[in-house]
């Protein structure tokens, strides 16, 4: 079982979540985080003031899948979140040691 | 007669409505200018001053400033809740320039002492029964709804209390001045706006009655000038930040139609509709040249109180004088200067004085600590905004 975050640009949050449906993923947890990298941040100006807003609204969402779904899942999310552009975000992968359904008590595979 | 009577006594109790309406109008703006962890503090400080400064003016002030005035065009009722109408305002504006770092308490001892003492006075010189008359301090200036007797007053005194409150913690950093963002953009454009809306009545209530047709008029142009003011100052304020920014930031220009708004204040029914331009336009710029300038000093003013009703005030007063001076009637620039003069002189003394013994005794700056956590939890115990919205 592995976990996948994905940081995405936030207007590509639709995008990616029904390119992902197609492919058979059938539940996740977004969030709303601010977050930099190569990207840096940009200045804005108040009461005459510029001053630098270096975290850029991001969305990040996690999902976690069986090992074999990794790559094309990976795969699927750099599709749909790609402009191009600087700022598009990063794909994290990792490994999950346990999962539990609340509701059930199922655990690892059955509770995915 | 009697109907004359009813009439300005109906014209007063309505001008004390909108006037009234400026109680949320400085609220909303000051809840919007302020980050989110303040909000509750700084409302709670706008309903206390409006709840106790117009007691305070209620059974002290208003015999200081009237002495046993009564008045023979309408009510006493109405005359007296109209002129109680104008101490909040005056105190008001010292709320938001003093925000998020001054504490409850000493905030309205003070406000008990301007209510009661301070603005009364200030009142009894220019517009009430004048102690002062007929000795060199005696005051000729002509300031109809208070450019100089409230928006500079406020402005003094909230000067002064700056001065000995300090900035926020952060605001300063070293050779750095930290931008503060506002938290609701919003609740500010709708305070600005029913500041706007009251004023209306804080000058057109301000002619005194509106029963004949001298008066009526008196009232329309008034009302027609103050608006006008107000809109020449948004206009410049607009022009002048895209201008230098090529942005626009509506706090900036709001802040410049109230500066416009407080500029026509003085002298809104002697002017001709070019000179409320003028006035107002002016007005505005003054709030583009003034905010950046108090940070540079180190004045941290949150919501640009000082640039909108102090510098304002002053500019407005002097604007009587160049617009409209009849040195027949006694209208010079040099009876303004001296009112601008004599009442900078006296509310500054004064505040400073009080607020720096007070200080003393129960400090008005909340520890940094209290600061970082926000005034909402250490003086309020109530958030403005929940930790997590949807969780309750």
């Amino acid at each position: 079982m592995k976990k996948i975050e994905a940081v995405i640009k936030p207007f590509k949050l639709e995008d990616v979540k029904d390119a992902l449906a197609e492919i058979g993923i059938t539940g996740m947890t977004v969030s709303e985080v601010k977050g930099y990298g190569r990207q840096k941040g940009h200045s804005e100006l108040y009461r005459g003031a510029e001053y630098v807003v270096d975290f850029l609204p991001k969305i990040k969402m996690e999902m976690v899948v069986d090992d074999a779904m990794v790559d094309q899942v990976v795969n699927t999310v750099v599709e749909a979140a790609r402009t191009g552009k600087i700022g598009d975000g990063k794909i994290f992968v990792s490994d999950i040691s346990k999962i539990v359904r609340i509701r059930t008590g199922e655990t690892d595979i059955e509770a995915i | 007669m009697d109907t004359a009577y009813v009439i300005d006594t109906l014209f007063a109790l309505f001008s004390i409505t909108l006037i009234i309406l400026m109680v949320p109008g400085f609220a909303m703006l000051e809840a919007g200018l302020v980050r989110t962890k303040n909000v509750s503090s700084v409302l709670t400080v706008n309903v206390m001053i409006y709840a106790v400064a117009s007691m305070a003016f209620i059974l002290v002030g208003f015999h200081l400033a009237f002495g046993d005035f009564q008045s023979t065009t309408m009510s006493q009722w109405a005359f007296f809740m109209f002129q109680m109408a104008f101490v909040g305002k005056a105190i008001n504006i010292m709320s938001g320039g003093v925000g998020e770092r001054a504490r409850l308490l000493p905030l309205t001892l003070f406000t008990v002492i301007m209510g009661a003492l301070i603005y009364p006075t200030a009142v009894n010189i220019s517009w009430g029964s004048d102690w002062i008359k007929d000795t060199v301090f005696d005051l000729n200036f002509v300031d109809l709804a208070g450019s100089t007797v409230i928006h500079s007053t406020g402005g003094w005194a909230l000067l002064a209390a700056i001065l000995v409150i300090g900035a926020r913690k952060g605001r300063y950093v070293g050779n750095q001045i930290r931008v503060i963002p506002a938290s609701n953009i919003p609740l500010v454009v709708l305070g600005a706006m029913l500041l706007w809306i009251g004023w209306f009545g804080f000058n057109g209530g301000s002619v005194g009655g509106i029963s004949t047709k001298e008066l009526a008029d008196s009232v329309a142009l008034t009302v027609f000038n103050t608006n006008t003011a107000g809109l020449a100052g948004a206009i410049s304020v607009g022009v002048l930040i895209y201008i230098r920014y090529k942005l626009f930031d509506i706090t900036m220009i709001l802040n410049g139609a109230l500066g416009g708004l407080v500029a026509i204040t003085a002298g809104p029914h002697l002017y001709t509709t070019l000179d409320a331009i003028t006035i107002g336009a002016i007005g505005g710029a003054l709030v583009v040249l003034a905010v950046p300038l108090f940070d540079r000093f180190r004045i941290d003013d949150p919501v640009g109180a000082l640039s909108v009703h102090l510098v304002n005030g002053i500019w407005g007063t002097l604007a009587v004088g160049l617009f409209a001076a009849d040195p027949a009637n006694n209208i010079t620039l040099l009876n303004q200067l001296k009112g601008v003069g004599v009442m900078a002189v006296f509310v500054f003394s004064v505040s400073f004085s009080i607020i720096y013994l007070l200080n003393k005794v129960i400090p008005f700056r909340a520890s940094d600590e209290d600061q970082v956590q926000g005034l909402d939890v250490s003086e309020c115990g109530l958030e403005a905004y929940p930790e997590f919205k949807r969780a309750i």
